[in-house]
């Protein structure tokens, strides 16, 4: 008897996972025309002397590693990677402070606090704003006759403006601050939407054998908050190794002082200037590479004490 | 089941990557296609082919020409704001803004395919700037001109280095322009009562007939609270004009000695603190424009003054009629707009009728001259305007005004006329707007002190190889 019925469940199952096949048809057609050619052409891509120079094609001529080569000896592309890097840690060590902070009060029910709803929207608003819009919008306040220059130079504070953007510190500063402000809000949702799927009964437990609020956040939030945490730290990590908008609009492309804000997607966009996919390309590829191995790490290191328990 | 979802889905990116492959492979044989330039069919005929073309498509990076037809081509009836008609031939404009590069990638990817385009979608004509005209001059893209029955006779009143500058490495003129963008010294004449006690135009001349001149009157300027420019690359179009060798010979990259000369003038002036280090059409930059800017003078062509400062804005210096015209320094060019026949046009005779109508009909240059101020391109002409006692029109709105209206009551024809007379280019390289943009950038920084001469040289260098990766550097 058992013998027959359970090559039969086998096969009702197997009817069914048909339909699960066939609905994710879609999304397999989606990625593979926008997500996997793109992919595989890309690193074809990388691997040819490939430009235009002026109306004229130079290539595509074989190089193999030729053009991996050419980025990695330079040293530029330490630099700018170093420069993204600091760049997206000014802006997103502040960021989670801040975020965690509201986050922890708008969950905190003892504090009640009034008109959550409309500062949970205000906090969001900077992120609708485009990035483009964001950074001309401080490109003209901090410009050298622009209003924060005029106004400080009113108030007596300095006795000639401050070019902003000449120097290394206020052109990173105003980059990062502008990174932080867009998404601090977004992170803040992600982190309540973490605090508000932890089970109460534990705090109400910590509450009961007397921990005091300091303790409740550090050994029973936290901890509990990790898996949401870790997935923050991820996105940001890669949205930041992809920064360009930001500092593209906000330094006219150049990067300046002497390319000190140049990122590795803005030192991208140079290579595009004229059609270099092999540039571009190998690039793109080292990019990948260095996204996959900062998140990996990123994931073992926060990760790891889960792992082991 | 797993197994057989698992060698599927194996399948399925192999075939994806074949499928990649095959793609690209496509593309890399058209694309090394196009590498070798179809050899234009045209032995030089005297008359070009008949007018088979119903419209007439016409690239542009703003709306300069478009009026300049609109105003002052009879045949041309405004449809709309994108849209006209000559006779029955329908004239459509696309304009694709200069930023970014935007308009000649444009232009890059329409011109290879021109020959194959349908006929309604051919460009028949564009335009083409200075810094990148022979670019395009020197490719099989643009048609010589007299392939379009148009003759050095023609041509012959106008400015010689308006026609240096489309001429191909074989001697064919192929581009005609309407403009003489010869430029000079716009001061803000009530600085220069002040600074130097005299607004008259010879006067001033004399105070900054050369560079040493010129900076001892910066720092005069700075003592009364104005700055001698409002940028640094206020001036640099003065010194770039006369170099003595282009920026790339032999695919090589230079700097040449007077560019060097811009940069180290330029630095003391930093230093000094009688200029900025503004980018050029910032609002920054464009502070001076007002009296409340303290800039003592601006570098630029009849252009410049016309269009660009402000003109029609109550209370700028421009609306008063506060500026003063001399020659400066030295002579130099900025900007200017020549028309190009695109190879391929099916209305070759309609092309060469407006390219000889806008830019060597005697009247309607003048006509040109006397509605838009515009420095025309012939010599007949500005030497008439020179002596012309040309009506001061104040700026509105919808009116420029006249040039004489800005300048204070100033005919500047005749300074104007001498400095493109003066004009030589010889040393003009298909580079040029690369460079002088990553020059600028890159020098910034060593104005700034945020980085030595060397390596502000370092990053020009770098990014010019970035832009023209054919090209190699010290």
């Amino acid at each position: 008897m058992e013998k027959t019925v359970k090559p039969q469940r086998n096969n009702k199952v197997t009817r069914y996972n048909k339909w699960g096949y066939i609905f994710l048809i879609p999304f397999f057609v989606v990625f593979v025309i926008f997500q996997l050619i793109p992919l595989v052409s890309t690193i074809y891509n990388s691997f040819f002397e490939n430009y235009r120079s002026g109306l004229q094609q130079i290539g595509p001529n074989f190089v193999g590693l030729g053009n991996y080569q050419k980025l990695l000896t330079g040293g530029d592309f330490f630099k700018y990677f170093g420069n993204t890097m600091i760049m997206w840690i000014l802006g997103f060590v502040p960021q989670i402070v801040i975020s965690l902070v509201l986050a922890y009060w708008f969950t905190d029910p003892s504090l009640r606090l009034k008109g959550q709803r409309f500062f949970k929207t205000v906090i969001y608003m900077p992120n609708l704003i485009m990035a483009a819009a964001f950074a001309m919008l401080f490109f003209t306040l901090f410009a050298d006759t622009g209003p924060i220059n005029s106004m400080l130079q009113q108030v007596g504070i300095w006795s000639k403006p401050y070019s902003f953007m000449s120097h290394v510190g206020s052109v990173r500063g105003m980059v990062a601050f502008m990174n932080c402000l867009m998404w601090f809000g977004n992170t803040t949702i992600l982190l309540m939407a973490g605090m508000m799927g932890i089970d109460t009964s534990l705090f109400e437990a910590a509450e009961v054998d007397g921990a005091t609020a300091h303790q409740i956040f550090w050994k029973v939030t936290l901890p509990l908050l990790r898996p949401i945490l870790v997935y923050v730290m991820i996105t940001s990590l890669i949205g930041g190794l992809q920064m360009f908008d930001v500092p593209q609009i906000l330094t006219n492309g150049t990067g300046d002082p002497v390319r000190s804000s140049m990122t590795l997607i803005m030192w991208l966009n140079k290579h595009l200037y004229n059609y270099n996919y092999g540039m571009g390309g190998a690039l793109s590829v080292i990019l990948l590479v260095v996204t996959a191995v900062l998140s990996f790490a990123v994931f073992r290191f926060s990760a790891s004490s889960e792992v082991d328990n | 089941m797993k197994r057989r979802m698992k060698m599927l889905t194996s399948l399925a990116l192999a075939g994806a990557m074949v499928v990649t492959m095959a793609g690209c492979g496509g593309k890399s044989n058209t694309s090394s296609g196009q590498g070798t330039k179809e050899k234009s069919t045209s032995t030089s005929q005297a008359k070009p082919a008949e007018d088979t073309g119903k419209v007439l498509n016409i690239q542009v990076w703003n709306e300069e020409f478009k009026s300049r037809i609109e105003n002052h081509y009879k045949d041309y009836q405004k449809v709309s704001d994108t849209e006209g008609k000559i006779g029955d031939v329908t004239v459509k404009w696309t304009i694709t803004p200069s930023k970014d590069n935007a308009y000649q990638n444009n232009l890059d990817t329409l011109l290879p395919k021109n020959a194959d385009a349908s006929a309604d979608d051919k460009v028949d004509m564009f335009l083409m700037e200075a810094d990148y005209a022979l670019k395009y001059v020197n490719s099989d893209y643009t048609m010589k001109l007299s392939d379009l029955g148009i003759t050095d006779d023609d041509l012959s009143d106008q400015y010689q280095y308006t026609k240096d500058i489309v001429t191909d490495k074989d001697g064919n003129i192929k581009g005609s322009s309407w403009q003489a963008c010869s430029a000079g010294m716009i001061y803000n004449r009530e600085a220069a009562k002040a600074v130097l006690g005299t607004d008259d135009p010879d006067k001033v001349q004399e105070a900054v007939s050369d560079w040493d001149k010129f900076s001892e009157t910066a720092k005069k300027a700075k003592d009364k609270g104005y700055k001698i420019t409002s940028t640094v690359n206020d001036t640099y179009r003065v010194y770039s004009t006369n170099v003595s060798a282009p920026w790339v010979t032999d695919n090589k990259v230079s700097i040449d000695p007077n560019i060097k000369n811009w940069v180290d003038n330029s630095k003391k002036m930093v230093e000094a603190g009688e200029t900025t280090t503004a980018d050029l059409w910032s609002d920054d930059w464009s502070k001076g424009f007002y009296p409340e800017g303290k800039v003592f003078a601006y570098f630029g062509p009849a252009w410049l003054i016309n269009f660009s400062m402000a003109s029609s804005t109550d209370g700028s210096i421009a609306n008063k009629g506060g500026w003063g015209f001399c020659v400066g320094p030295q002579s130099f060019y900025w900007g200017g707009t020549w028309i190009a026949a695109a190879t391929g046009t099916d209305n070759p005779n309609l092309v060469a009728n407006i390219i000889k109508t806008m830019t060597t009909d005697k009247d309607v240059l003048r006509e040109i001259a006397d509605k838009d101020s515009d420095c025309v391109n012939s010599q007949s002409v500005l030497a008439d305007l020179a002596s012309a006692d040309i009506p001061k029109r104040k700026p509105t709105k919808d009116d420029g005004g006249s040039i004489t209206w800005i300048l204070g009551g100033q005919n500047p024809y005749a300074q104007l006329a001498e400095g493109a007379s003066k004009l030589d280019l010889k040393n003009i390289s298909i580079y040029d707007q690369g460079c002088t943009e990553e020059f600028q950038a890159a020098m910034k920084n060593y104005f700034d002190d945020n980085a030595s001469y060397d390596k502000a040289v370092a990053q020009f260098n770098k990014a010019v190889v970035e832009k023209y990766p054919e090209l190699s550097t010290d």
